[in-house]
């Protein structure tokens, strides 16, 4: 069971990173989007500091709703849908390794770059490694929220919008917690209290996300 | 029960006179409520004359927590023993709830703009309303998109289950966080601290409301049932060709 969970992993962390496997295009997606920011609302030191570390994390949810379209689609057109589900090991476990696996590959890069982001939106320097880290927290709540909504809408054609529809409402209580977390690090460094309620709900959604994900998943396979 | 319910057959018999009932009972009670609310009962001591608007935006709010409650329902009953009305049902009252949701929000920024000097604000309630308002418009969507109807009605159905976790976001946001919204003051501990004067006239807005949802749900589900007909008879039509 631990060898298939493992291998959904490691299969999924090489697809995302292989030539066409998508993982770089969040990346720009959250950079482009981020850098519209200043021209949006003026390139202010101020007014940016204040609406910086949020915008980060709007752009950051927006990110990772783009990998989220093919995330089932492909698997259940190529058949290896039908595969995790044969197997032996549960399917829930099986959508969570698949998580876990978008999670280090969009999650990872992204926090990284989240750092010069922030930066640049004139958090100050000792809080920009706080927003990285919650935004890398943040994303698990994402993916596992995510997972839900992409599995619901995986037999759809052209399934992007109906999965943004299905899966913002879900989006709020991360984004809450996150930004509020954010904006307090920027102003007063570490606050546990805010980074305890983002982690609590990025594991609520990792935990349930998955099982979620996988009871919409046998509706499309029966 | 629910295995008596679930006969279509049964269910068409009934409604055929329960639909025109709950219509009757529902312009009825609007038409006794909404003078009585927004013209006998005596206006607020603080708010004045603009507080009767809860007599439209009250009923509303509670019954958009109802009908997702019992979409929530539905589909459980739905995904657990596969009665195929029971996701007529959800699926029907589902256009309802988002309308009484929508309603409750547009009423409810209509009275906050003159009291609370806002037309809008980011807090808890309000929100959380918001939220409920687009996890409605999520479920339609998801209803739409979906070709397969069995296998639409499941998916849509734990969709729904999943989403009622903001039920009681909705109706405890006011006791959890410093909401700009005022708290309940009718189911609450200690009892209602609303005089009956207004208490009735909100009552009788609340049944209104509950039979036009009633009407409106069995009028939705007779023609999804009459819609699955024609679809089958059009199939058996033409293998007999």
């Amino acid at each position: 069971m631990i060898r298939a969970v493992l291998a959904v992993f490691r299969r999924d962390l090489a697809l995302a990173w292989a030539a066409g496997g998508g993982a770089a295009a969040p990346l720009g997606f959250f950079v482009g989007a981020t850098a519209l920011v200043p021209l949006t609302a003026g390139p202010d030191p101020q007014t940016l500091a204040v609406i910086g570390p949020p915008l980060l994390w709007l752009t950051a949810a927006l990110a990772a709703l783009m990998v989220l379209e093919r995330l089932f689609q492909a698997d259940l057109e190529d058949g290896s849908l039908d595969q995790l589900l044969l197997s032996p090991a549960p399917l829930e476990l099986l959508v969570a390794a698949k998580g876990a696996a978008l999670w280090v590959a969009i999650g990872g890069p992204l926090a990284l770059v989240a750092m010069p982001m922030a930066l640049a939106m004139q958090t100050p320097p000792h809080a920009a490694p706080l927003a990285a880290l919650g935004l890398l927290v943040g994303l698990a709540a994402f993916i596992g929220a995510g997972l839900f909504g992409a599995a619901l809408a995986a037999g759809v054609r052209r399934g992007g919008v109906l999965i943004a529809i299905l899966v913002l409402p879900f989006f709020a209580p991360p984004i809450i917690f996150g930004a509020a977390a954010a904006s307090r690090a920027a102003a007063e460094g570490l606050s546990t209290d805010a980074f305890s309620f983002l982690c609590a709900t990025a594991l609520f959604f990792a935990a349930l996300g998955p099982i979620g994900a996988a009871a919409a998943l046998r509706q499309h396979l029966s | 029960m629910f295995a008596y319910f679930a006969n279509p057959d049964r269910f068409m018999r009934i409604s055929a006179w329960a639909l025109p009932i709950a219509t009757v009972l529902a312009i009825g009670l609007l038409v006794i409520g909404l003078p009585w609310g927004l013209l006998i009962a005596p206006a607020d001591f603080r708010q004045g004359e603009s507080a009767r608007i809860m007599f439209v935006h009250v009923p509303a709010a509670w019954w958009a927590l109802g009908i997702y409650t019992f979409m929530a329902l539905a589909s459980f009953a739905g995904l657990v023993w596969r009665h195929a009305l029971a996701d007529v049902a959800a699926r029907a009252a589902a256009p309802v709830g988002a309308a009484y949701a929508a309603l409750c929000l547009i009423t409810g920024s209509f009275w906050g703009a003159p009291t609370w000097g806002t037309w809008w604000e980011w807090d808890a309630r309000l929100t959380s309303m918001l939220v409920l308002f687009l996890t409605y418009v999520g479920y339609m969507a998801l209803w739409a998109a979906i070709e397969d109807e069995t296998r639409a009605a499941r998916l849509a159905a734990i969709l729904c289950l999943a989403g009622f976790i903001n039920i009681p976001i909705v109706k405890f946001s006011v006791d959890w966080w410093n909401s700009l919204h005022q708290p309940a003051s009718i189911l609450r501990a200690g009892g209602s601290a609303m005089d009956p004067s207004m208490m009735q006239p909100l009552l009788v807005m609340a049944m209104a409301y509950l039979a036009a949802f009633a009407a409106l749900l069995m009028a939705g589900m007779r023609a999804d049932v009459y819609r699955r007909r024609a679809a089958a008879n059009a199939v058996r039509r033409a293998r007999a060709a």
